[in-house]
């Protein structure tokens, strides 16, 4: 709708050739083309495709900007529809005065200038990042009605590259390899969060570029934590102190939030592992279908411990799953893309899709997470997800 | 308007410019730069070690990290009375009078048990540690003005905080010894997920 609103104004505009004029007749065929631009532009027609913001009316940078999951296609997240978290806004940076510290414990106090830490050895890896508090809204009673990814994009895909952190810990002179790591970010909020030495030994890195550009602003410009796998609080943003300590800090977000409330009163906490979850990602609410229709039910799975080894979709609310066609290669910690062809027949579907890991976990259905877990977890939320196809061809969320 | 190229760059770059960026990246050039730090190399494979040692002066400014036991809280100390004329001042906005909730979380009212069947999950029921309350309102609080209270105006406002809570009487300062002595009422009622055991099923 968005594009062919566009078309018509800009041929109306100029007073050029009609619409059917297509190929080489069309209009933009006779007459040059814009010149060179520095960075380049998504299409002007393409303007719908954005982050959806959600944010406090009081506080305009605590909140959220989601993934628009449903109008893309392959693996990597462009950085500007990275999704975004942040509790007091976003840091505006001089990289030129903003360094990393290392220091406590066993760590002879060290310190890196942004141009230091460019000159190492710099490592890329593709990773996905996923909020702890991706699809809570799962936890609610009754399926809210958006599209897939204004509801799951709080996850995000994309190549990170950077220092291995295991460089800077030896530099400092760190030997004990058990105990915690205090990451702080120098925003208005100053997060800090505290994660095992071993995998800050074992794979985390200081990400300083982004699917091959230096980090978005928004995305913790000039540095920020990588943690493969885990939750995406701990990839703390804006990076400036390494502490290392005996003990973690326990925070206000490592113990009022990002732990979850169990049944019964317990909760569970440093839960880091972002479990296999996968999301059809079209057709999704919003579109419609004609009976006969070809439909291309695709998606994507990702796993916070190692590879997706198995995808399988239901077009019967889970009655029956059929094998989907993983689209390799499959890379650990990364989005793994699905499809399964499909005519639909005029007929009430269900449609899901259900991971399976490395591990040999299996994303779990919705009901035998909330039995588990009970209604007030928040975080972690990886169940099954339900798209009802109705008798009109529309699509909506729904509990099976 | 976005900058453009210059045409005199389409010309190639000149003699001179060469001359400059070869002196520039020449291995002699980098090896002098990292001769400042220590263990340039380990063994065969070159290391880069070009982190600068801080000295006792600057370890000595660093930030404190603030633990559960109370270790880097700081000197002061601050009443009851005094956090709730701030809390009136600075707080009342987004959090609601009484600490009840608005625009941002509730602080301080419900008790609903964590166990039931629509807990609250506030300071004085759900927080394990009462030194994260000093440490989050020192660095982020009031949103609008993060870091410009005092460490007096930090333990005035935590004590107000945990009185409204049940947990700290109405009469008498908190300072570093009083908060990192307090045993929170939540405080064993998270199981850590670290030494990991697998994924959880589900
Ligand atoms: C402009 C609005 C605003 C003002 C003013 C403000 N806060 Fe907050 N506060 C927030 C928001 C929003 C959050 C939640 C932050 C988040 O989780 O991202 C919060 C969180 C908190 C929390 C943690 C609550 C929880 O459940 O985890 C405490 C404690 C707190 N504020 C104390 C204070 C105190 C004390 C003051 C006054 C000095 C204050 N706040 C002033 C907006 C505000």
């Amino acid at each position: 709708m968005g594009r062919r609103r566009f078309l018509q104004a800009g041929v109306g505009a100029l007073g050029l050739a009609p619409l059917v004029a297509t190929g080489t007749h069309a209009a933009w065929t006779r007459t040059p083309g814009a010149p060179f631009s520095n960075y380049g532009q998504p299409a002007a027609s393409e303007s719908g495709v954005i982050r959806w913001i959600s944010a406090n009316a009081d506080v305009p940078g605590n909140g959220v900007s989601w993934t628009p999951l449903q109008d893309l296609v392959g693996t990597l997240t462009p950085a500007g529809l990275h999704f975004e978290r942040h509790h007091n806004g976003v840091p505006r940076i001089d990289p030129a005065l903003h360094t990393l510290t290392l220091h406590g414990r066993d760590a002879r106090a060290t310190r890196w200038t942004v141009a230091k830490l460019l000159r190492y050895p710099l490592v890329s890896r593709q990773l996905f990042i996923e909020c702890g508090g991706n699809s809570n809204s799962g936890w609610l009673q009754e399926p809210p009605q958006a599209a897939v990814g204004w509801l799951h994009g709080l996850v995000s895909c994309s190549e990170w590259s950077g220092v291995p952190l295991s460089l800077l810990l030896e530099e400092a002179g760190v030997a004990r390899r058990h105990g915690w790591l205090i990451a702080e970010g120098s925003d208005a909020f100053g997060l800090h969060m505290s994660l095992p030495l071993e995998k800050a030994f074992d794979d985390c890195f200081i990400g300083l570029y982004q699917n091959g550009e230096r980090l978005r602003p928004e995305n913790g410009y000039p540095m920020r934590l990588i943690v493969p796998g885990w939750e995406g609080v701990l990839h703390v943003k804006w990076l400036t102190r390494l502490e290392v300590a005996d003990v973690p800090a326990m925070s206000r977000n490592e113990t009022a939030r990002y732990t979850e409330l169990l049944p019964g009163g317990r909760a569970r906490q440093f839960s880091f592992f972002m479990e296999a979850k996968s999301l059809i990602t079209r057709p999704t609410l919003g579109d419609a279908l004609a009976p006969g229709d070809y439909v291309d039910i695709a998606g994507i799975a990702w796993s916070g411990r190692g590879r997706i080894r198995r995808v399988e979709v239901s077009v019967d609310a889970g009655r029956s799953w059929q094998d989907a066609e993983l689209q390799s290669p499959v890379l650990p910690l990364c989005f793994t893309r699905f499809r399964r062809p499909w005519r639909w027949d005029g007929r009430r579907a269900v449609l899901q899709s259900r991971a399976t890991d490395a591990t040999g976990y299996v994303q779990p259905a919705r009901e035998a997470l909330l039995a588990a877990r009970g209604r007030w977890g928040y975080f972690h939320y990886n169940a099954v997800v339900s798209w009802a196809v109705d008798e009109d061809g529309f699509i909506s969320h729904v509990y099976v | 308007m976005a900058p453009v190229v210059p045409a005199s760059c389409l010309r190639g770059p000149s003699p001179w410019l060469v001359a400059l960026l070869v002196l520039l990246v020449s291995p002699g050039h980098l090896r002098l730069a990292g001769a400042v730090s220590t263990e340039a190399t380990k063994g065969e494979t070159p290391v880069p070690a070009l982190g600068e040692r801080l000295d006792p002066e600057a370890i000595a400014r660093l930030p404190q990290t603030i633990f559960p036991d109370g270790r880097g809280l700081p000197s002061g100390s601050g009443t009851v009375q005094q956090g709730a004329l701030l809390y009136s001042r600075l707080c009342v906005q987004c959090h609601g009078p009484d600490g009840r909730g608005g625009s941002a979380p509730e602080l301080a009212g419900g008790r609903s048990p964590l166990a039931g069947d629509y807990p609250d999950q506030n300071i004085g029921n759900w927080w394990p540690y009462a030194t994260t309350l000093f440490d989050f309102i020192r660095r982020a609080m009031p949103m609008f003005a993060p870091g410009s209270l005092s460490d007096a105006e930090c333990y005035a406002l935590t004590a107000w905080l945990l009185e409204r809570n049940g947990l700290w009487p109405q009469d008498m300062p908190l300072d570093a010894a009083g908060l990192g002595a307090l045993h929170m009422p939540n405080r064993d009622g998270f199981d850590s997920q670290w030494p990991d055991r697998g994924p959880a099923h589900p």
